[in-house]
């Protein structure tokens, strides 16, 4: 077996030195009737790399990869170029091998590069402070909302009908078994984002108002207002960003007002790997710290007086408050934050201001294209590189039909929202860098066809 | 003026209905550096036992409990800018905060200085 | 002593630090130090080429960013160097032996890296239409099999993105199956010697915890359990093995009698590798347990995540598992059931009729691991993973053995331990504690031990080899913890001091905590000459 290196003398030394016969006397407080013989039945036995990388080889052949066909996938997961750098760096064995860094001396490299991420992410979403990530958005959408609720001690938070309906649904889970009280509502094919409705919905109970920024249809709305009266109302205002290259177009939910913002960071050097691991964003404003979930990295220097890094403000966290802490959260997404963080470096500002540049165009293009087919309209105003078409009939078979001509094309609303008629013939188009002309010209063509 | 001990190591001055409340030389020697000091808005009711305010090591948290029930009248503001006071000064600058007593009575089960070296003592 | 070193070179040729001549640079040959990317980038260096946006009309909806954002940029060069210097700064497993107990810092293959990065799984979209993904969901598919069989469980919930996200899940569903009941319990009993995720979990999932005590032998303190239990007690959370690296004995008496009493049993599965293959958690009554992909099977830790934590699940609890989940049906074709589909899948993968407790993640689930486990597993097979148990066992317990005359073993008297061996400061020169054997280790080349963990003994050293570490290794580690130990009993005042040969010496984690500095507060960023 390639990788144990014991050999079967070094086993009977050690075992001569433990004192034990046979290593089963070392399983002596295992109940007898309940220790397994010898190996489990039925399953396979070690087998080769060769024939491990070949089974995986004709798994992965039954799948449709992205970058091979004509692909328009959103909806909170998004398909973006990765420079190679970025994989390389990542798979240094100093990080990838790394564990948490809870012995500062020797994780300086993880250390330093928290403390770039979490002032890259803070900056990014404009907020004072940003946290070492968590599991996704998702999550970092409901730990957002439970941080609210300890900061205002209300309970009830009221999630806008734009927010993703994952993230509704996760919120959901947890406040049934929490009992916090959520408002939620579906969305409307429109070009509103609603705010103004979610403003008066706020009363003396909310903890917090959510809104994602764009929105699950890809509309963009001024969250300026709406942050006022969350906070005329002692509510706070939470921001969901779940394609944070957009922030390098419009402005930050930071600058607008907003207390708590949480994004999804796949968008950036992680990649789509079906759904995970991502990479949470958590930043807010620095008077809520000591509230935040997750862990947080700190500057200090050592007993020479060299500047360092070290996890801080470690009493929030489940290994020292147990059952009092702000999140059970251990580990989080360090290696996807470190590609995060490394991609970011590689595009700087002027990368980032490009690349949203180039994906908002290429998005305009499209949904001009796109609309020229009959019986095809756009919902949105406003939009980055993500947009809502209207078709004349249901999206979901749309889809399914675009998809045996080899062009994956959009998320229907129908996936997104089973069984809402009203929604039905909703179709999210994401267009990102990597979409070309020939693959919207593909698309409107097959869509036509298909329609 | 009387200061009384509690066994979970917080000190407490009676001056009249008033009470000052800080945690015990003791205590801050165990906790280590203290880095972070939370005490209670002023108009706050407390009542014996309960959480009152929160102190914080690198490493450890530790609630403190209210010696007596009463409404705050004061908080230590110095400690959100010098938590370190609780270190250099526990039984002085580094009290915790100020309440007007409910019931003088409940100080009957508190310890004086002498009962509360032998408690330590004992520990 | 031939094996400590077998170059023959030794740090102290070098006679005393005042013959350490400083350096312009501050570097130390292959040691250099590195600025921060807000130091060395500026705004207006790129490190990616792009295609010039074509000109649209803009349709930003009048939110145009007006302002610096405050993203250093820096070349393909220069981003290579930064973290490859970084990177230098960091101890890994790759690097050297990593005895962080409860972590099981194993070695990670390089072929589970290969096949997570095949393009028919690292870019596939998790909405993309099912008929395309089929080669991902078998993926799940297998290795839900093996889960659920290595375990000896009834189903198994893929969502959960870590272990602590694993507990939550396994407590939901024991929380949703009690409401299906139509009771109200509230309490949840956890080991004073638990993980700090448990009581934190059960919080979190709106349960109150009450801590039960460990006997003087370092295990449960049955008795005392057994005596709570209640109408109002919802489950128990045990480790097992536990995290004093002892085997419960009485699990299934201990689950017999949290069943008869209407309760739950949760196992945190942390520490699942010491067992695998050799007995069932299954078989021992357990409900719920979450395995840790990235530990018992490899996936690597990357710093600190990403990790994966499915939960395997009993009878009672599989129908309450959260969406989505895959099945294989009877024609062969994997389903993914997500919201869509949960009401029509009528479906006997789980033996009874689905009643999810909903969604727990946006998703589902971590299939970078998954791959990366799945390959692992099939590496190893049924034969491989026994070997996996009985090889950390047995390294563990050559630990325990050879250093229980130097270093205090509170609990090397209750028999063999398993995946992980305790030791104590108790002993050492007054003044000397864990803390300074752990920073002794640093100089050594090791990565220390886990440390003040578990909280019911003093001081607490666990010691997790795993079955990746080969005799000779372990050879030089206990050479090394018995000088570092022998060092802390004389009262070395060097070793007060240590690391003296890492990158930092002793951080200033008050002065972190007092003055939380959270982001590089620089406004500015160094302007490039255009």
């Amino acid at each position: 077996m390639r990788y144990l290196p014991l050999t079967p003398s070094d086993r009977q030394a050690m075992l001569a030195t433990v004192g034990a016969n046979t290593v089963d006397d070392l399983f002596i407080d295992v109940p007898e009737e309940a220790r397994l013989s010898g190996p489990i039945a039925g399953l396979p036995m070690h087998a080769s790399e060769m024939a491990v990388e070949r089974h995986f080889a004709s798994m992965a052949s039954k799948n449709m990869a992205a970058g091979d066909h004509p692909f328009f996938l959103g909806a909170g997961a998004y398909k973006h170029h990765v420079p190679a750098s970025v994989d390389h760096l990542i798979q240094r064995g100093e990080f990838l091998t790394a564990y948490t860094p809870y012995q500062p001396e020797i994780a300086q490299g993880t250390l330093q590069m928290l403390f770039e991420f979490q002032t890259q992410v803070a900056r990014l979403l404009g907020c004072d402070v940003a946290n070492a990530s968590m599991y996704d958005g998702s999550t970092a959408c409901w730990e957002a909302i439970g941080m609210a609720g300890r900061i205002t001690k209300r309970k009830k938070a009221v999630l806008s009908s734009g927010l993703h309906p994952h993230y509704v649904n996760v919120a959901k889970t947890m406040a049934h078994f929490t009992g916090d009280t959520l408002e939620t509502a579906l969305p409307m094919l429109d070009a509103d984002v609603g705010f103004a409705t979610l403003a008066d919905s706020i009363d003396a109970e909310t903890s917090c108002v959510v809104v994602q920024y764009p929105d699950i249809l890809g509309r963009i709305g001024d969250m300026t207002a709406l942050a006022e009266r969350c906070h005329a109302a002692g509510a706070l205002l939470i921001a969901v960003v779940t394609e944070p290259v957009a922030l390098g177009a419009i402005k930050s939910p930071g600058e607008m007002g907003a207390d708590i913002v949480v994004g999804e960071g796949q968008s950036i050097g992680v990649g789509l790997q079906f759904g995970g691991p991502y990479v949470g964003l958590f930043a807010c404003k620095e008077k809520f710290v000591r509230q935040m979930p997750g862990r947080l990295c700190g500057e200090t220097v050592d007993a020479e007086g060299k500047r360092g890094f070290v996890l801080t403000l470690s009493t929030r966290e489940q290994h020292i408050r147990r059952e009092k802490a702000t999140s059970n959260i251990c580990t989080n997404s360090g290696l996807c934050a470190l590609a995060f963080s490394v991609h970011m470096s590689l595009l700087g500002e002027r990368g980032l201001r490009d690349l949203a540049a180039l994906n908002h165009a290429k998005a305009v293009q499209a949904a001009e294209r796109l609309t020229q087919i009959p019986g095809v309209s756009l919902i949105n105003n406003s939009f980055f590189n993500e947009f809502t078409l209207k078709l004349p009939s249901n999206a979901r078979d749309a889809v399914h039909r675009l998809a045996e001509k080899k062009v994956l094309g959009g998320v229907s609303l129908g996936r997104l929202y089973p069984g809402i008629s009203a929604l039905e013939n909703g179709l999210l188009v994401a267009v990102t860098e990597v979409v070309t002309d020939e693959d919207i010209e593909t698309f409107a063509a097959l869509l036509q066809e298909v329609l | 003026m009387s200061r009384y001990f509690t066994d979970e190591h917080e000190w407490i001055d009676v001056e009249g209905n008033t009470a000052t409340v800080g945690i015990t030389d003791y205590a801050q020697s165990q906790l280590g550096d203290i880095v972070f000091a939370e005490v209670p808005a002023v108009g706050a009711t407390l009542s014996k036992g309960g959480d009152a305010a929160v102190v914080e090591s690198v490493k450890a948290a530790s609630d403190v409990y209210a010696p007596v029930s009463g409404m705050v009248s004061e908080g230590n503001d110095a400690l959100a800018e010098d938590p370190a006071l609780v270190n250099t000064d526990p039984e002085g600058a580094g009290w915790f905060f100020k309440i007007e007593l409910d019931d003088l009575s409940e100080l009957d089960g508190l310890m004086d200085a002498a009962a509360y070296k032998a408690f330590v003592d004992s520990l | 002593m031939s094996t400590v070193n077998a170059s023959g070179w030794r740090p102290e040729i070098v006679e005393s630090d005042v013959m350490t001549p400083s350096t312009y640079t501050g570097n130390r040959a292959l040691m250099l130090e590195e600025a921060l990317i807000f130091e060395i980038g500026d705004a207006h260096t790129t490190g990616v080429d792009l295609d010039a946006a074509p000109m649209v009309q803009s349709r930003l909806g009048g939110l145009e960013r007006n302002r610096g954002i405050g993203l250093p940029g820096l070349s393909e060069p220069q981003t290579v160097r930064h973290y490859t210097r970084l990177s230098r700064q960091n101890y890994g497993i790759d690097l050297g032996f990593f005895p962080l107990g409860s972590c099981t810092m194993k070695h990670n293959p390089r072929l589970n890296e290969k096949v997570a990065r095949m393009k028919g799984f690292a870019d596939v979209h998790p909405l993309q239409p099912k008929e395309t993904v089929q080669g991902a969901l078998q993926v799940i598919n297998e290795l839900a099999f093996w889960l659920i069989e290595l375990t000896g469980m009834h189903g198994v919930a893929m969502a959960p993105k870590a272990g602590a996200h694993g507990e939550l899940c396994g407590m939901l569903c024991i929380k949703a199956a009690l409401e299906a009941r139509g009771e109200d319990r509230k309490v949840v009993l956890v080991p004073e010697s638990a993980h700090g995720t448990n009581p934190a979990t059960a919080a979190f999932a709106g349960f109150s915890v009450e801590d039960i005590p460990a006997t003087p032998e370092g295990r449960v303190d049955v008795a005392a359990l057994k005596a709570r239990l209640g109408p109002d007690v919802a489950a128990v959370m045990i480790t097992n093995p536990n995290t004093c690296g002892l085997f419960e004995p009485d699990l299934k008496t201990i689950s017999d009698a949290v069943h008869a009493a209407g309760g739950y049993v949760y196992c945190d599965g942390a520490n699942f590798n010491a067992i695998v293959g050799k007995v069932r958690p299954g078989d021992l009554g357990v409900d719920a347990m979450h395995i840790n992909l990235h530990k018992t099977f490899s996936t690597p830790h990357g710093g600190g995540g990403p990790g994966s934590g499915p939960v395997v699940l009993s009878a009672a609890l599989s129908a309450f598992a959260p969406l989505p989940y895959t099945a294989r049906t009877a024609d062969g074709v994997i389903h993914l059931i997500e919201e869509a589909d949960a009401e029509a899948f009528e479906t006997t993968h789980f033996g009874a009729p689905l009643n999810s407790f909903g969604r727990m993640t946006a998703f589902h689930g971590q299939m970078g691991m998954f791959t990366r486990a799945l390959s692992y597993i099939m590496s190893h097979g049924a034969d491989g993973l026994k070997q996996v148990a009985e090889d950390a066992v047995l390294n563990a317990n050559y630990i325990l053995r050879s250093l229980e005359d130097t270093l205090e073993a509170p609990f090397a008297a209750s028999g063999p331990c398993m995946h992980e061996a305790l030791f104590t400061d108790n002993g050492l020169a007054e003044g000397f504690s864990t803390l300074d054997i752990a920073k002794g280790l640093i100089d050594e080349g090791f990565h220390p031990m886990t440390v003040y963990f578990p909280l019911v003994v003093h001081g607490a050293m666990l010691v997790e080899p795993t079955e990746t570490e080969s005799k000779a290794a372990l050879d030089q580690f206990i050479g090394a913890l018995r000088s570092v130990a022998n060092r802390a009993k004389q009262g070395d005042p060097a070793l007060k001091t240590a690391p003296h040969f890492a990158p930092r010496r002793r951080l200033d984690e008050t002065l972190a905590a007092r003055k939380p500095q959270l982001v590089w507060k620089e406004a500015e960023l160094p302007v490039a000459a255009e």
